[in-house]
């Protein structure tokens, strides 16, 4: 089994900014090493004469004419926002 | 078993009306509740709409058919939950345009079907409202992650259901609960309002119980959009056509001692079934299919954890009422927010993303990736069609893979495939097990054959009542 340790796990979570307790550390550890051993089969294939396919069915980036047209709206989109005040989106101070 | 043709018929003849054709869907729904398959009723709406046909002020060629859409796809009526803590009260400001498209032709959502959070699983076990049961056994899964529109289908609550399928999620569940399932070939039908998970191969696709209806609704769905780049322009024209004989492959590596007997067994009866019918059916090889599980959960978490990084509290969905700074919204809100399955994807994808994995796990896959695709083509070059069964096993137990996420993975080893090479794959209801569990097998075609595909599932669809 791929050696995971907890410390590289809480990068990870880290990385993809959520918060795992002790217990999720854990179970993840575990689990993604059994994850990273199996997807590392692909090492044994020989790949050096092809490129990697991103997308499949490309069909070119698409231009429209630039036009104004209407759209959801300031007021809609706020009320999504789980704290919204004076037109604008909310947070906690950022330091 | 209840058709979009019959539906149609009695609205047509009068025998009933498009609000008793609701009402009465609604009513199956209500009945039906313990199987958990739908996690909202849009009553409201749908009898709004369903007054609008009667009164001859919505037409269209699903006039009056009610239908349900997986909750994934944005649709007004009820929060758009995605089956997450995330997204619980998230009430759509817009609708998918394949619901839209639906709509214009006169279809009438009727509710919300569960699903693995955001989309993620084999089962629907992993959803934040708890999971759907098996329409033909309820100690079994449904599938997933589509498992309650396939459920709703089987159990003819509506005759068809909106599904999206990345990697199985329409295929497997078809197969699990005995319906259609299509995921047509990637950029079919528009992805644009429906909650993404990996972009490079999320497909809209649906259930239903024949070939026709599984085509007609495609044909509404299908279409170049806009709002979606990678959207194709129009191809598919919705209906079934006579076929003529077909050179039909077995992949070898599907069929292997892994897969359960019963399956094999089925799927064997199938190409004797197509033979008969005329159609040549041979074995073929594709080694490279062994490798696809290990591409595919690669590829998917990496873009799984792009697209699910625009869930951070601040702009909709879940916010943490514990978080004091900016950072603890982020990350305190997508702990509470997301699912064990969710994270576990993200945590992947931020691993084989980042510096010094990137080229051995990421780069490499998506090399793989060409290979495979190179390997179908070649088959392609003579064979009309691919046939292997849609999942190794029938339905298994609620609980039984939960513990093994590795394990609930490998449930998408038949599916995978097509996925990751955009090909159009079907799930066509074939036989049951000893024990009346449904068995599918799958029909893959090269890009753009989903018409053929259908047709060919419909030259040998025993008639149905």
């Amino acid at each position: 089994m791929t050696h995971i340790t907890a410390s590289v796990v809480q990068q990870l979570a880290a990385l993809s900014a959520i918060s795992l307790d002790d217990n999720e550390v854990e179970s993840m550890r575990q689990e993604l090493g059994k994850i990273f051993e199996y997807i590392a089969q692909l090492q044994e294939l020989d790949t050096s004469a092809v490129e990697p396919t991103y997308q499949v069915g490309w069909v070119g980036t698409a231009m429209r004419s630039d036009e104004v047209a209407e759209s959801l709206g300031r007021e809609k989109l706020l009320s999504l926002a789980p704290s919204a005040k004076d037109n604008q989106i909310k947070v906690p101070k950022v330091l | 078993m209840i058709t979009i043709g019959h539906i149609l018929s009695r609205i047509k003849s009068g025998e009933s009306s498009a609000v008793q054709e609701v009402e009465a869907a609604l009513e199956r729904a209500k009945a039906h509740a313990s199987y958990h398959a739908l996690l909202e009723l849009t009553p409201e709406r749908a009898l709004e709409r369903a007054k609008l046909v009667d009164e001859g002020a919505l037409t269209g060629k699903l006039a009056g058919v009610p239908f349900v859409v997986k909750d994934n796809f944005l649709a007004f009526g009820a929060p758009t939950t995605a089956a997450s803590n995330m997204l619980r009260n998230f009430d759509a400001p817009y609708q998918a345009t394949v619901v839209e498209k639906l709509e214009q032709e006169g279809a009438i959502c009727i509710g919300k079907s569960n699903l693995d959070a955001f989309a993620h699983g084999g089962s629907t076990e992993n959803s934040a409202f708890g999971p759907t049961n098996n329409a033909i056994d309820t100690t079994r899964v449904a599938g997933g992650s589509s498992g309650g529109s396939a459920v709703v289908t089987a159990l003819d609550i509506v005759p068809f259901a909106l599904g999206s399928d990345t990697g199985g999620s329409i295929r497997q569940p078809a197969s699990f609960n005995g319906v259609y399932g299509i995921k047509p070939t990637y950029g079919t039908a528009s992805r644009y309002g429906v909650v993404a998970m990996a972009s490079s191969t999320d497909t809209m696709g649906c259930f239903a119980h024949t070939a026709e209806d599984t085509a007609l609704v495609m044909g509404v769905m299908a279409g170049r959009d806009s709002k979606d780049m990678t959207s194709l322009p129009d191809f598919f024209d919705g209906s079934i056509h006579p076929m003529n004989p077909m050179k039909i492959g077995i992949i070898k590596e599907t069929m292997d001692n892994s897969v359960d007997e019963s399956v094999r067994a089925v799927t064997n009866t199938y190409a004797d079934t197509l033979r008969a019918a005329g159609h040549t059916v041979e074995e073929v090889s594709l080694p490279i299919v062994n490798h696809a599980l290990a591409m595919y959960y690669i590829i998917i978490p990496a873009e799984v954890s792009s697209n699910l990084a625009r869930y951070d509290g601040v702009r909709y969905g879940h916010r943490s009422e514990a978080a004091k700074t900016l950072a603890e919204v982020y990350s305190l809100s997508r702990a509470e927010g997301f699912m064990s399955e969710n994270k576990r994807r993200i945590l992947i994808g931020s691993f084989v993303l980042s510096q010094g994995f990137f080229d051995a796990y990421y780069l490499q896959a998506q090399k793989a990736r060409t290979l495979l695709i190179q390997g179908f083509e070649k088959l392609f070059e003579t064979y009309d069609a691919l046939l292997t069964p849609t999942a190794a096993a029938p339905a298994f137990k609620l609980g039984e893979n939960t513990e093994d996420p590795l394990k609930m993975y490998m449930t998408d080893v038949m599916t995978v495939p097509a996925s990751l090479a955009g090909l159009p794959a079907i799930s066509v209801p074939a036989g049951t097990n000893e024990q009346g569990l449904p068995i599918g097998v799958q029909l893959v075609g090269p890009l753009q054959s989903d018409n053929t595909l259908l047709s060919l599932a419909a030259s040998v669809e025993e008639p149905r009542s």
